[in-house]
């Protein structure tokens, strides 16, 4: 058997178990041994007490896709474990490992073939005082997936900050136990190079800062909450300032408000909180204030599985707004790109003075990745701003649709920024003509928006087509990476506007395109029916979240045309 | 109503006027863009009348063409004694309606002035007081006149057959 | 405070310079007009420049007042003008923020923003236009409709008691509370002086009438009357006495001194210096 690229291992148990921890001291261990890494999270609805499991997957190379199956699901007990079947698949070859004072393994997960070893956890931490379950259970895994000792090590050190030495002892126990179980046989590490080990919405915390974002509403909603917990205090770090708000109404206007004060502005939330935001993110394209919001988007309609992925925010993003409201979307397309997207979604607000909607989803924003460093970009894209004088006009019809914007404090330039029609001026106007000279302004403005190379991740050569958005291209990427001879994949980054020359370039000569989406509906094959010509057949490849896409799935769509 | 000096009185007098003639500039300009052009028109010759008796305090004391702001002073009715209330105002109000507005406000000032002129005050205010009054009894007969000149309010002048427009 | 004014020596500005030449589209007789004359007049009184004030407002006859002003303006959607303000004044402390709005922009559709700017007590100045009415829908009651006024859309009225701004304004955190008369720009102005003075959240409620769908608030300028006391710094005491007033007691009724809301950062990191925490 050749050495595996790539393993993946969940770690489960119930309430005080400690197996987020444990995952992320793994996760630690493997980005100290030189290895890649991804860990994704499910938990029951509990606060505490519930149910949970930590999804890890080391791998030789970069990556934020979760594998066909795992090849180990460890368990500190089985409580209500079985409940996340359908999100722990395991194959015949799957190794399955439990506590035996937890009593056996659920049937849900026997009956995949794979194979039961029991492992004494509680016994064996009981051995040394202080000691914890879920540091055995850490060390047993180390040592099956072949980590060195000297990493679980520097990863305890570096995470705990009590019982760490009683933590070290029980994970070398465990690292112990593992000579007795069979090995994981994961290849040797790649070269080293520069990694970060971050998260999604750390990511694009950290990207709307570098987009020069200096004001942060927040009003918290899971899973965006740890973007706007990172934020807080890094802004002020950087002298920026976070207002906790009383809801989403208040957070979007007050992003609005602060960047009319000439301050780039953001909010962050997920579906509900966007639906409520919608009426404001209006005022933000009628009054031209640039402003961020992040979606991170979770299960819906309303509270839908709060805790859990889908790309169902789509449509809204898009087409929710009322009125004729030219806006941009933008979608991250890995854990990285959340850095990357988000400080482009400022700069384009910025550049553009128009709301921008960054939709990233909760995998990609509560997944924590070892990734390559992210290349960082030049400085943050300043705003087109007005000195003052005779006769300024706010909403001058500039032949790019951008017109210079006065900072309250400018002496000569006073304006009101209105969500009523206006003219030139900004003074309300009811004229017909002033209503489609200014629609026609701020539809220029994006209509002449040229994104360059970053409106999509073009891959590959052939004539099938894989075309999807966000957190799906981890997957798709992956199926392509195994067999994608004849496959070209299109992940969409630049939403709105679209760009249908664009992609028009992108799939000449393609005759199959297969559409993949994580949604009910096939809201982006309707996007992309609505604002696209697609060539040749359409296939649509979708389901509703919480699974996300596994590779095996998308190259058995796409084997089905006879490509891969 | 202590009234110190001539200084004083004046002062008083030339914001009184100022404020008046603002006031029915003002109210000139809403019934401008409320389309009662006629009544705006009588407006804007009162506010003129008001805005030439100002100039002329100025010119009695001597003063630079206009103080910077006019002393606040506090009235004892909410605003100053010639000065219309907000409230008097209708958006289809006759030129009869506009001039009892300004009756009422000369009738005021008038009063106003006697009452100082009455009071225990330095004689050289009590001149200046007496004047003033008399120079707003001429403009209360001035006004009276000019009431003999326009048509009495049509009945129900207050009607309009359209309800209130919605706007937002 | 932290506000800019004029540079000593700087000419002084008058009302007028902090009036546009954009008519107001509100009705004659409206108390809206004599509310903007108050606030320009109290704009000149602070010795402010046009450049350093900002008028927020939501929706509503009332909130059509920044455009009329020369100052910096924002009207935006129904009922979030403070929102809007406090993420402005968060972010830029050096302007004077004065937010506009009615009853029912206020009190019914932005009632929640109403606690919590009064809770977080920000450096704003915010003066409500109150005519127990909605206007610029035709007349529909209000949360300060008395609830046997009979309307359209509550024929006989709507059998619930009016909304208590004051109190709930103090109940909130409010650190100064006043009610004016439109009726009186004079006065008007000098309480909006004070409010803009006093530090951290104001709050000023105007009565003003509406003469097109109440026209009997005509009858206010018989009903109002100096506050017979002097505005309290208790919390005690202002709550007994906003809640047994006759609701025509005009002027400072309340002083509060809790410290406004400041923002306790002045980092000067790089962006750059961030990264740290993420390298592997």
């Amino acid at each position: 058997m050749d050495a595996l690229g790539s393993v993946s291992v969940a770690l489960a148990g119930s309430g005080g178990a400690g197996v987020m921890t444990a995952g992320n001291m793994l996760l630690e261990a493997a980005s100290h041994a030189g290895y890649y890494g991804l860990m994704t999270r499910t938990s029951g609805p509990q606060i505490r007490g519930g149910e949970a499991a930590a999804m890890l997957r080391i791998s030789t190379f970069p990556g934020d896709g979760q594998d066909d199956a795992f090849h180990v699901l460890a368990a500190i007990d089985w409580q209500n474990v079985a409940r996340f079947a359908a999100e722990l698949p395991l194959a015949p070859a799957s190794l399955i490992l439990g506590d035996p004072a937890a009593g056996e393994p659920p049937e849900v997960f026997t009956k995949s073939g794979a194979r039961y070893a029991p492992v004494p956890l509680k016994v064996t931490a009981a051995e040394i005082a202080g000691a914890w379950p879920n540091m055995v259970a850490l060390g047993v895994l180390a040592g099956i997936i072949g980590l060195p000792a000297a990493s679980l090590e520097a990863a305890a050190r570096k995470a705990m900050k009590k019982g760490l030495e009683p933590g070290i002892a029980a994970a070398q126990r465990g690292y112990a136990l593992a000579a007795q179980l069979p090995a994981l046989r994961l290849a040797p590490p790649p070269a080293r190079s520069d990694r970060w080990l971050i998260t999604g919405n750390e990511a694009a915390g950290y990207g709307a800062l570098r987009g020069g974002v200096r004001f942060v509403a927040a009003y918290p909603i899971t899973p965006a909450t740890e973007l706007l917990e990172y934020l807080a205090p890094a802004l002020a770090k950087v002298g920026g300032t976070l207002v906790q708000a009383e809801d989403e109404l208040a957070s979007i206007n007050m992003a609005l408000g602060a960047s009319y004060g000439g301050v780039p502005s953001l909010t962050a939330t997920s579906g509900p909180g966007l639906s409520l935001m919608i009426e404001s993110l209006g005022l933000g394209v009628a009054a031209e204030v640039p402003v961020v919001v992040v979606d991170v988007m979770r299960t819906g309609p309303s509270t839908g599985i709060a805790t859990k992925s889908e790309q169902a925010d789509l449509g809204t993003a898009l087409y929710g707004l009322h009125g004729d409201a030219p806006h941009v979307v933008v979608a991250p397309n890995s854990l990285e790109d959340c850095l990357a997207a988000t400080e482009w979604a400022v700069g384009l607000a910025e550049a553009l003075q128009v709301p921008a909607i960054v939709l990233s989803d909760q995998y990609l924003g509560q997944a924590r990745g070892v990734v390559d460093a992210p290349a960082l970009g030049s400085a943050a894209v300043a705003r087109l701003t007005a000195q003052g004088g005779e006769g300024y006009r706010r909403y001058a019809l500039t032949p790019a649709g951008v017109s210079p914007m006065a900072i309250p404090g400018t002496p000569g330039a006073t304006y009101t920024a209105d969500g009523l029609e206006h003219n030139e001026r900004g003074t309300p106007s009811s004229q017909a003509s002033d209503h489609a000279a200014q629609m026609d302004k701020r539809a220029r403005k994006l209509a002449q928006l040229d994104p360059g190379e970053a409106w999509a991740s073009v891959e590959g050569e052939g004539d099938t087509a894989l075309v999807t958005f966000g957190s799906c291209t981890g997957p798709a990427r992956e199926a392509l990476a195994r067999n994608g001879k004849g496959v070209k994949l299109v992940s969409l980054r630049l939403l709105a506007p679209a760009q249908p020359e664009r992609l028009k370039k992108a799939l000449a000569g393609v005759k199959r395109v297969l559409v993949l989406e994580q949604n009910h509906s096939g809201q982006f094959l309707r996007y992309l029916r609505a604002e696209y010509d697609l060539p040749g057949e359409v296939k649509s490849l979708r389901r509703p979240g919480p699974l996300p896409f596994r590779p095996a799935e998308i190259q058995h769509a796409l084997a089905q045309w006879g490509s891969a | 109503m202590p009234v110190p000096s001539l200084e004083d009185f004046m002062a008083r007098a030339y914001a009184m006027e100022l404020e008046a003639n603002e006031r029915y500039a003002q109210f000139a300009e809403q019934l401008d863009t409320h389309n009662n052009r006629e009544v705006a028109q009588m407006f804007r010759k009162l506010a003129a009348v008001e805005a030439l008796h100002a100039k002329r305090i100025l010119e009695e004391m001597g003063w630079p063409s206009m103080p910077a702001l006019p002393p606040a002073y506090a009235w004892e009715t909410l605003e100053a004694p010639e000065t219309a209330a907000f409230d008097e105002l209708h958006y289809l109000m006759q030129p009869m309606h506009a001039l009892e507005i300004a009756l009422k406000c000369e009738q005021q000032a008038q009063k106003y002035f006697e009452d100082i002129a009455a009071g225990d005050v330095p004689p050289a205010v009590k001149q200046a007081a007496l004047e003033m009054a008399d120079e707003e009894r001429e403009h209360v007969q001035l006004i009276r006149d000019w009431m003999k000149r326009v048509p009495q309010p049509r009945p129900n002048w207050d009607e309009d057959p359209d309800p209130p427009r919605v706007t937002e | 405070m932290g506000q800019r004014v004029n540079a000593p020596g700087a000419p002084m500005l008058a009302p007028k310079d902090f009036k546009s030449d954009y008519k107001p589209v509100w009705c004659p007789g409206c108390g809206d007009y004599s509310v903007l004359s108050a606030i320009t007049k109290a704009l000149a009184m602070l010795a402010l420049k046009p450049e350093n004030v900002a008028v927020v407002s939501g929706i509503g006859c009332s909130s059509r007042i920044p455009a009329y002003t020369t100052c910096y303006g924002f009207h935006g959607v129904h009922g979030r003008a403070l929102p809007v303000a406090t993420g402005l004044k968060a972010a830029r402390p050096d302007l004077t923020v004065l937010v506009a709005s009615g009853d029912g922009d206020g009190y019914s559709i932005g009632g929640n923003h109403f606690l919590h700017a009064c809770r977080r007590n920000l450096d704003l100045t915010y003066i409500v236009m109150d005519n127990h009415v909605y206007g610029m829908t035709k007349g529909q009651p209000s949360p300060t409709t008395e609830p046997d006024w009979s309307s359209k859309l509550a024929p006989g009225g709507t059998g619930l008691r009016e909304f208590h701004p004051l109190v709930i304004a103090l109940a909130s955190g409010a650190n100064f509370i006043a009610r004016a008369y439109s009726g009186d720009p004079n006065g008007c102005a000098a309480l909006i002086a004070e409010a803009v003075r006093h530090p951290g959240f104001s709050f000023v409620e105007v009565l003003s009438p509406c003469v097109t769908f109440r026209p009997e608030q005509r009858e206010w300028k018989t009903m109002v009357h100096p506050a017979p006391v002097a505005a309290t710094d208790d919390p005690g005491r202002a709550a007994r006495r906003l809640m047994t007033d006759d609701g025509f007691n005009v002027g400072v009724l309340y002083k509060g001194k809790r410290p406004a809301y400041a923002r306790a950062n002045g980092g000067n990191q790089t962006v750059e210096a961030l990264a740290c925490q993420f390298r592997a």
